[in-house]
């Protein structure tokens, strides 16, 4: 009879062992239009409904221990952002000058009407589901293709851009977050070189971003290069085929302090992301990323 | 068929407590930030019905809340299945072999499945080819998520007894346990009443 039951017992464990292995292989080798991802969107559609009632139901205990967190990491902070306050407010200066000088040259190259976001047309959504995994940086929302949501449209929370969606359902979209493996991004330093790389996570330094393929700047100019805290925004261009197409100047994070000899040798420095990626309740959808791809000529 | 009422209630009430976890787990419980990370309830889920229910249960019981979370999330299907399976089974063969009584060890027995969950992910990853150094911040998280699981193993475990209890079948050993504990069923004690002494402490 102990015998029979030890025998079943280790039958069990290794059918259900067995079975999620040849999960593992199977959805690993799939493109994403397989069956496996297929029921999984499946899965997504039915359960959305139900993640949204419990995410509005929940909302108030995520509050309270939200406002909690949010005290404790705000004191913490403050010193930072005094100094950043300060550091940005000489930089909008200058902003505000280039502004100017910016929409008088574009009105004289009819531009003028596709620089804010409200061109993209923005669908904003609520986060229903999130990831607590350091692996797999995703968050589900409550808007899909009946919103015109499509795949691969860059998302944008309160500071920056923050992903782009890696799966559509009719009611509800996965974004695959900027410090996600999967997601890469083409990306421009504001310093006087204009910098231009591809930004890949740190996946080993979760809240973290690494600017790659920069050109180093000459030794003897190294104050045009990249510097600490300089904003860092996407550049409106693809560099691989496999890039999303992202908006030009959206903000996604700051350069963090980086050894100049990291510059130089690899051609990579260290972005600190602008938006909080673990506290963002909403987003915005940019589902017209491209809404003129018409090219600009001077008259 | 009183009986097979009986059968059918507690996989009922085991399913139900895995789509419930899954779904506070990520609607609320991922949403919240604590020191920089968010806790996971879900390995602690699991280890409680381990230690509640035997190693079978608590595999199956794995295998299926890993495959919702997989599923829900849009990850690699298998991989939550399979680091769960291991914590359900584990837990319940330490009730099986070791019964263990103390009341801090779901204590213990968290902090074990979170360490595992989350090492465990990250071995899996890197198997799979996620291209990622080991950096020392990577495993600052892992040990700040086992610590805040740790302190939430124990108001876990009590809810899911609470929740499944109910519906356990009696356990023998147990039950003869607590008669030794009571002094109801203590052989020796018994031949003592018999031979009329009393016991030290009555005199």
């Amino acid at each position: 009879m102990h015998d029979k039951q030890v025998r079943r017992r280790r039958a069990v464990l290794i059918l259900l062992v067995a079975v999620s292995l040849i999960l593992l292989t199977a959805y690993f080798g799939e493109t994403p239009t397989s069956p496996l991802h297929s029921v999984q969107r499946g899965v997504v559609e039915v359960l959305s409904p139900v993640e949204q009632g419990a995410s509005t139901v929940l909302a108030p205990v995520r509050d309270g221990a939200g406002w909690i967190s949010d005290t404790l990491h705000a004191k913490s902070q403050v010193k930072t952002l005094r100094a950043q306050v300060q550091n940005l407010t000489s930089q909008l200066a200058q902003a505000k000058g280039a502004q100017l000088q910016n929409g008088q040259l574009s009105h004289l190259v009819h531009l003028d009407n596709s620089i804010g976001v409200s061109a993209f047309h923005p669908v904003t959504a609520q986060v229903i589901v999130r990831d607590p995994t350091l692996w797999y940086q995703t968050v589900t929302v409550d808007k899909g293709s009946d919103d015109g949501v499509h795949l691969n449209d860059p998302v944008i929370a309160d500071k920056g851009l923050v992903g782009e969606i890696s799966e559509v359902s009719p009611t509800a979209s996965v974004v695959s977050l900027i410090t996600d493996h999967t997601v890469s991004v083409t990306a421009r330093v504001t310093d006087v070189n204009a910098d231009t790389g591809e930004l890949v996570p740190a996946v080993g330094s979760p809240n973290q971003l690494l600017l790659q393929y920069l050109q180093p700047p000459n030794p003897s100019q190294i104050q045009n290069g990249p510097q600490a805290g300089q904003l860092v925004v996407t550049a409106g261009f693809r560099s691989g085929a496999g890039d999303s197409y992202y908006p030009a100047n959206i903000p996604i994070g700051f350069v963090a302090q980086f050894k100049e000899d990291q510059l130089f040798n690899d051609g990579q420095i260290q972005v600190t992301p602008a938006a909080d990626l673990r506290r963002f309740d909403v987003v915005q959808i940019l589902t017209a990323p491209h809404p003129g791809l018409e090219r600009a000529q001077v008259p | 068929m009183t009986e097979v009422k009986d059968k059918v209630k507690l996989p009922l009430r085991l399913i139900l407590l895995a789509f419930v976890a899954v779904l506070v787990q990520e609607s609320a419980v991922s949403q919240i930030s604590i020191f920089g990370v968010s806790a996971d309830i879900t390995p602690l889920v699991v280890m409680s019905v381990g230690l509640l229910c035997g190693s079978m249960t608590g595999a199956v019981f794995g295998f299926g809340t890993g495959l919702l979370i997989d599923l829900v999330l849009v990850q690699t299907l298998g991989v939550t299945s399979l680091l769960y399976i291991v914590i359900g089974y584990w837990a319940g063969r330490l009730r099986e072999l070791r019964d263990p009584s103390h009341e801090l060890v779901p204590l213990a027995a968290g902090a074990v499945a979170a360490a595992f969950a989350g090492l465990g992910m990250a071995l899996i990853q890197f198997l799979l080819g996620v291209d990622a150094p080991v950096s020392l911040l990577l495993l600052q998280q892992i040990f700040v998520v086992v610590l805040v699981d740790t302190l939430l193993a124990l108001p876990v475990h009590a809810l899911v007894r609470r929740i499944i209890r109910p519906v356990l079948p009696e356990d023998p050993r147990r039950r003869r346990r607590r008669a030794y504990t009571t002094g109801g069923l203590s052989p020796l004690q018994q031949g003592a009443a018999r031979r009329g002494l009393t016991s030290r402490t009555a005199r």
